[in-house]
């Protein structure tokens, strides 16, 4: 090692550190210079001020139709999944017979991530006339609209994540196959049910992982697009109208470039917020013990 | 004992079932491509009464100018460069983390890991304005270039914390032989990389295979479609009509993921948990 140049291991790195620069910490750094502009592919630009985030706040009643669907499919969708994938991931690890089929079939969904095959998919599916309806037709129920109502079409889309709960689900199990088994023994011989045994041992020690779930898929579920773009292009009323799509139509649908991107850090301010805030709480509830 | 046999009976068929309704639209996907128009809102099950082809043949042939063919030539095109790309930028940039010391290495490592975190939304429009600017729209740069850049930090880390997993005996004993340290990486540390690579590979198609946005935004001209965007144009002008067509194609699209996943599903499941990624 002695011999090696220090500067090796910069000659290693390179492609990303080109990469970071010119494609994300440039780009970061122009779209908030362009936040302040009135920035239009076409034409010429004028540097606006906070104009841009004085509309967006207060004139724009598509920002906080946007914002507030946006945060209610963040806060159905991401428990959801993360509950559900940790559910199974409990049940799984009991050591039964065939958790390698079972964990290979739950998988299924997640490797389809956000095909445009599977929104295709859940439009047929949950359709007025579609086959969710028509199996619930077959046990005398007549089912609701699922896409056409306003007050569920946001609720059927966010099934789609939900379904795909898979990465989560193989997180979680690596994660408690590493929680050494003494531990459960020893509060089984405390004569500990599984209830407390599930709060006491299991989420304390499986905290971390959940906690980093809960970031990147909060992350990730605030710049949803595909689904609600091909089920229902954001209706009906707007209703599915989430901040992914109203940043494509501002962009690239209408070319107001300067005011996408004030959105866009409007969302980027939101999201670290929110962040910074779990962070914080993390303290509170997420135990970084030997496991790790 | 009785007791415990019973539970056990129940959470299998809870998990049974469970699986069942999970893959069931898939199912249903497949069988409904075989369906007539009529019988796709009738008949609820998976198995055609009077199965039909004509979903795949009409379909793949498509509308316009241009036959599925093309649009799974293209999106093979732009997926088998950025995934290389993607596997090449990630080893040489694992092995750099992992194995060297270099000024600054801990504050880039940070912020590399910092940019896991990083919203895609809030670089999209100076990264459109800057590949228009070089020409790039309505070709495959915009994925390929930011692979060989190695822009998507999780591939990185992925390969670091794979690297972190070798005895450093092996990368010494190389150098002491007289090994340069990109021979050694490439003659000793890589072949034992397997299990990293394929998730790598496997992951970075999966991704690039079923994008929709980036498609979206850089490709414009049929000609250059992807498979995701030839499947929302048969949606646009067919869907109101040939219910079939468009459910065929769409298994067409999730063929080659599905086989994928199942050929290397054991590496599949390592690698997400070696990293402890993904979101």
């Amino acid at each position: 090692m002695r011999s090696r140049s220090r500067y090796v291991g910069l000659v290693y790195i390179l492609p990303w550190l080109v990469g970071f620069l010119v494609l994300q910490l440039y780009p970061l750094v122009c779209s908030l210079a362009y936040s302040f502009t009135d920035f239009k592919l076409l034409g010429t630009t004028r540097w606006v001020g906070l104009k841009n985030y004085a509309d967006i706040f207060t004139r724009d009643p598509l920002f906080w139709k946007s914002l507030g669907r946006t945060t209610v499919y963040v806060v159905i969708a991401v428990p959801l999944k993360l509950a559900f994938a940790l559910f199974i991931s409990v049940v799984l690890s009991g050591n039964i017979k065939g958790i390698n089929a079972f964990r290979t079939m739950y998988y299924v969904p997640s490797i389809m991530g956000g095909s445009i095959a599977i929104a295709v998919l859940w439009r047929f599916l949950f359709m007025k006339e579609g086959v969710v309806n028509q199996i619930l037709s077959l046990v005398g129920i007549s089912g609701p609209n699922w896409l056409g109502d306003p007050s569920l079409a946001l609720f059927t889309i966010s099934l789609v994540t939900v379904w795909q709960f898979g990465s989560s689900m193989v997180l979680f199990l690596a994660g408690l196959k590493q929680i050494p088994p003494s531990l459960y023994e020893a509060a089984r011989i405390d004569g500990a049910g599984r209830a407390r045994i599930f709060l006491r041992i299991t989420m304390p020690m499986l905290s971390p992982i959940v906690f980093f779930n809960l970031i990147m898929q909060t992350i990730n579920a605030f710049q949803e697009f595909t689904a609600a773009f091909v089920i229902t292009q954001g209706g009906p009323l707007k209703s599915t109208y989430l901040y992914g799509l109203m940043l494509y139509d501002k962009g690239f649908r209408f070319f107001q470039m300067g005011y996408a991107s004030a959105l866009s850090w409007a969302l980027f301010a939101i999201i670290l917020v929110l962040t910074l805030l779990s962070f914080k709480s993390s303290e509170s509830w997420v135990h970084y013990g030997d496991a790790q | 004992m009785k007791r415990r046999t019973a539970s056990l009976a129940v959470k299998y068929l809870g998990l049974s079932l469970l699986a069942l309704f999970m893959l069931y639209p898939l199912f249903w996907m497949v069988g409904a491509s075989f369906k007539t128009n009529e019988e796709f809102f009738t008949n609820p099950g998976v198995f055609p009464l009077r199965p039909v082809f004509d979903g795949f043949a009409d379909g793949w042939r498509g509308s316009g100018q241009f036959t599925f063919t093309r649009f799974f030539a293209n999106t093979v095109a732009l997926v088998i460069p950025t995934v290389f790309f993607t596997l090449a930028s990630s080893v040489l940039v694992g092995y750099g983390f992992a194995r060297f010391d270099f000024p600054l290495k801990k504050p880039l490592f940070s912020m590399m890991i910092a940019t896991l975190m990083l919203p895609g939304t809030v670089v999209v429009i100076p990264r459109y304005i800057l590949f228009k600017n070089l020409g790039w729209l309505d070709t495959y740069w915009p994925f390929i270039a930011p692979s060989i850049l190695g822009v998507n930090a999780f591939f990185n880390f992925m390969m670091v914390q794979f690297f972190r997993g070798l005895p450093r005996e092996l990368d010494e004993s190389a150098i002491l032989d007289g090994c340069g340290s990109f021979t050694t990486l490439t003659r000793i540390l890589l072949p034992l990389c397997k299990p990293a690579i394929f998730s790598v590979v496997i992951f970075q198609f999966l991704w690039t295979w079923n994008d929709f946005f980036n498609s979206l935004l850089f490709i414009n001209s049929v000609k250059k479609y992807t498979l995701a965007l030839g499947l929302r144009m048969a949606i646009d002008i067919s869907a109101q009509v040939n219910w079939n067509q468009v459910m065929a194609m769409s298994v067409v699209t999730l063929i080659p993921p599905v086989i994928l996943f199942f050929a290397a599903q054991k590496y599949f499941v390592e690698g997400i948990a070696t990293t402890g990624l993904k979101g």
